[in-house]
């Protein structure tokens, strides 16, 4: 990652007094999110057991509609991309481009959690009606929740940006590699989910 | 890279702490006073959980439900099992422990995240409460503290429902726990201190700290589902629905076994702290520790099933759990076989301290023998949900984990408070609780065996005397944590001055005052290399700092 290679060289010149010690906040937010990433894992062996061991009722099978969740696919995705942009623009010193991007990738994840709202609502299935519904509900659910979660980081880091006090600036960039990470983690669930709950 | 805060927040927080006994009550970053208050607040949550034990055994003293009516024996063996494990043993083994300890050893002046730190200790008193006040006002959950469905759903669901928000909170602050405790000992070492330098602790905290990580998440997705059945009526675990109970037990126990793991292996970590101290002997077998230590991390995540043999398991799984279960027995020996070796030949000083761990390694080896025969699925099947687990799982706890909470506080009370606990009365306890402990469990493995079953009120009535030398057994372990009581109580205040290392330790935490400064050492910390060279020197010179140093130049 072009980031974090940025702040090694960083760090090497810097000098380290007895207050300052080394940031080891990424690390810890990598491992949570090892950690948030096993309940996503425990979800996924739910579903795929169910699925093998609990066959449904003929009439409760529903074969879902494709076009949607791609389109949110494809969102998610391109949504990665703009908030790469977005960093590099901030190490550009380039604020007003990295908001701009920023915006934007607020907005595809805006725009996600709307279409799947779309999606939600044209379903002919509802939370409680079978075993399939309840999972696929409560696994979409927990990563739309995910989803807005990331959002909101990245509206607050897009505001920060905004204040004159530097709180975040290429020199100082925490706020925004961890939304940054944050969001490319939930892309990658949402492809696996997306694999396993649609296509499988 | 350092971390440059804007100058509203550059203020060193720690010189706004309260000071005195007030801090113990402060949302403290200070890793001394956390772990403290960890233990602390453990502590008194083990006497209520204490208490409960107290009234099962009353219960079963008689073979009809006189003591407690049906429901409230539910309710009372719930909350036990559930306060026992979630608010006394994991956090005591894992963060009161853990949280003192870890810093000094790798040389560090706190925790890598100081304030999730205080975030994750400050989520267990509520947690505790909120569980403890359920059973005064709709009742307390009632399915035990593995909550299978369909069990969990069908009773009175607030309990049930609280129950669940209380492990969630809990298993958050045990997964903030584990991530500082992993950034802690990977980033935080002092330079020049290699992993292979590190005291065994850090090992087993390392490994514990990946097990919480991994499998507790799993547990808190699984709740949640739960608690979808409970509130919204879906069906993922209510067969009526069409759902499947035997998904809930597999995503449990992914996590519950592990939690033996939990709680058990930061234990083994202490133990091998303590041993060599007053043993005057190097660890033995250093190496194979901690690939044992890995080893147990590895299988300790692929044999849950063993919980699930008359789950209607198929055959292949009975088979793989079977086998991958009886090899944790190989890394486990492993380790019982080097403490054995590191007190042969030892200059062993007979005290409290080293009386516990001997104690837990006389009551470990006992559970893990029966913990072996119960992998296997004959034997399994016919002992499944008797008395025989019981008195299995409370040889691997309490006997294990438990006396070695008691043995590190005996070893680190010195550090807490400069002061040293009474040697008559640490003695006297470990006497009372060695004893109350076998008498109490031992006869449980032959009700099992003839078929009592547990978590029930009622039994048979030719199971009325061997019940009633377990009770027996019960209130000689309720009896023997008076002395304990009266000695922490006593000895805080009038105890005999310790001095900075009453047991010419060399691990680092000894190699500063007692109690420690505020930041652990005044000037730069020790580069303690050889945490267990004793016996090298002719006269141990614990405090100066070089000792470790010299060896290696």
């Amino acid at each position: 990652m072009t980031t974090t290679a940025s702040l090694n060289q960083e760090s090497e010149t810097s000098s380290t007094s007895e207050q300052e010690h080394a940031d080891h906040r990424l690390f810890g937010l990598i491992s949570f999110l090892v950690a948030d990433g096993m309940t996503f894992a425990g979800f996924f062996a739910a579903y795929l057991t169910f699925k093998a061991v609990n066959p449904l009722m003929p009439d409760a099978i529903y074969e879902l509609e494709l076009p949607l969740p791609t389109l949110n696919t494809v969102l998610l995705l391109i949504s990665s991309a703009t908030f790469h942009r977005a960093g590099k623009a901030l190490d550009e010193r380039n604020t007003r481009k990295c908001q701009t991007w920023l915006l934007l990738t607020a907005g595809l994840g805006i725009a996600f959690l709307a279409s799947q709202m779309v999606e939600y609502f044209s379903l002919p299935f509802g939370l409680t009606d079978n075993l399939y519904a309840s999972t696929f509900y409560a696994l979409t659910g927990f990563h739309g929740l995910h989803v807005t979660l990331g959002a909101i980081m990245i509206l607050i880091v897009w505001w920060q940006t905004r204040s004159p006090d530097g709180r975040i600036t290429n020199l100082n960039k925490f706020p925004f590699e961890a939304a940054e990470i944050y969001w490319h983690f939930v892309d990658g669930i949402w492809v696996v989910l997306f694999i396993i709950l649609y296509l499988l | 890279m350092s971390i440059s805060l804007p100058p509203s927040l550059q203020e060193d927080p720690k010189t706004l702490q309260p000071t005195g006994w007030l801090r113990y009550l402060s949302f403290s970053l200070d890793h001394k006073v956390i772990g403290l208050q960890y233990l602390i607040c453990g502590f008194l949550f083990y006497l209520i959980g204490g208490l409960l034990a107290g009234a099962i055994r009353i219960e079963l003293s008689s073979p009809i439900s006189d003591f407690l009516s049906r429901d409230v024996y539910n309710q009372v063996l719930t909350l036990h099992g559930t306060i026992m494990i979630f608010l006394w043993i994991v956090p005591v083994v894992n963060g009161a422990f853990g949280n003192y300890l870890i810093p000094f050893y790798v040389g560090a002046r706190d925790m890598a995240f100081p304030r999730l730190n205080a975030v994750a200790f400050w989520l267990i008193p509520p947690a505790g409460l909120m569980l403890i006040t359920s059973y005064f006002i709709n009742g307390a959950a009632q399915s035990g503290w593995t909550a299978y469905p369909p069990l969990s759903i069908t009773t009175p669901a607030a309990g049930q429902i609280v129950w669940i928000l209380s492990v969630l909170l809990l298993g958050g602050s045990s997964i903030f726990g584990g991530i500082n405790f992993i950034a802690t000992i990977l980033k935080l070492r002092r330079p020049g201190l290699k992993l292979m330098q590190l005291p065994m602790y850090c090992w087993a905290m390392l490994g514990t700290s990946i097990l919480v990580v991994l499998s507790t998440p799993v547990l808190a997705g699984t709740l949640i589902l739960l608690s979808f059945d409970i509130v919204a009526h879906t069906g993922f675990f209510n067969p009526t629905l069409g759902g499947n109970v035997i998904v809930y037990q597999h995503l449990f126990w992914f996590y519950s076994h592990p939690a033996v793991y939990i709680m058990v292996l930061p234990a083994f970590g202490l133990v091998s702290e303590i041993l060599p101290v007053h043993a005057r002997k190097p660890l033995f077998g250093y190496t194979t520790m901690v690939y044992s230590i890995m080893g147990i991390v590895v299988l300790g995540l692929v044999v849950w099933a063993h919980h699930m043999f008359t789950s209607g398991t198929p055959p292949w799984m009975r088979l793989f759990f079977t086998i991958a279960t009886s090899f944790i027995a190989v890394p486990t020996g492993i380790k019982f076989f080097n403490w054995v070796a590191t007190l042969w030949g030892g200059r062993i000083s007979l005290n409290s301290a080293i009386l516990f761990s001997c104690g837990f390694i006389v009551n470990f080896v006992l559970g893990g023998i029966t913990g072996v025969a119960l992998a296997q699925v004959p034997f399994d099947v016919h002992v499944h949900d008797t008395y025989f687990v019981v008195a299995h799982f409370h040889y691997i706890v309490y006997g294990g984990s438990v006396f070695v909470i008691f043995s590190s506080i005996y070893h680190w009370f010195p550090k807490f408070t400069g002061k040293m606990l009474n040697e008559n009365l640490g003695k006297f306890h470990f006497v009372l609780t060695f004893i109350g402990f076998n008498l109490c469990f031992a006869p449980q493995h032959w009700l099992g065996l003839n078929g009592m079953p547990r978590r029930v009120a009622e039994y048979d009535p030719q199971f009325t005397l061997v019940n009633q030398i377990s009770s027996f057994g019960a209130l000689l372990m309720a009896l023997s944590t008076l002395p304990f009581l009266w000695n922490i109580i006593y000895s805080s205040f009038k105890g005999k001055a310790s001095g900075d290392n009453p047991w010419q330790a060399l691990t680092a935490e000894w190699l500063t005052s007692s109690p420690p400064p505020i930041e652990n050492w005044i000037g730069e910390a020790p580069l303690v290399k050889k945490p267990y060279g004793y016996g090298h020197q002719e006269k141990l010179q614990p405090s100066s700092k070089s000792i470790n140093e010299d060896e290696n130049s």
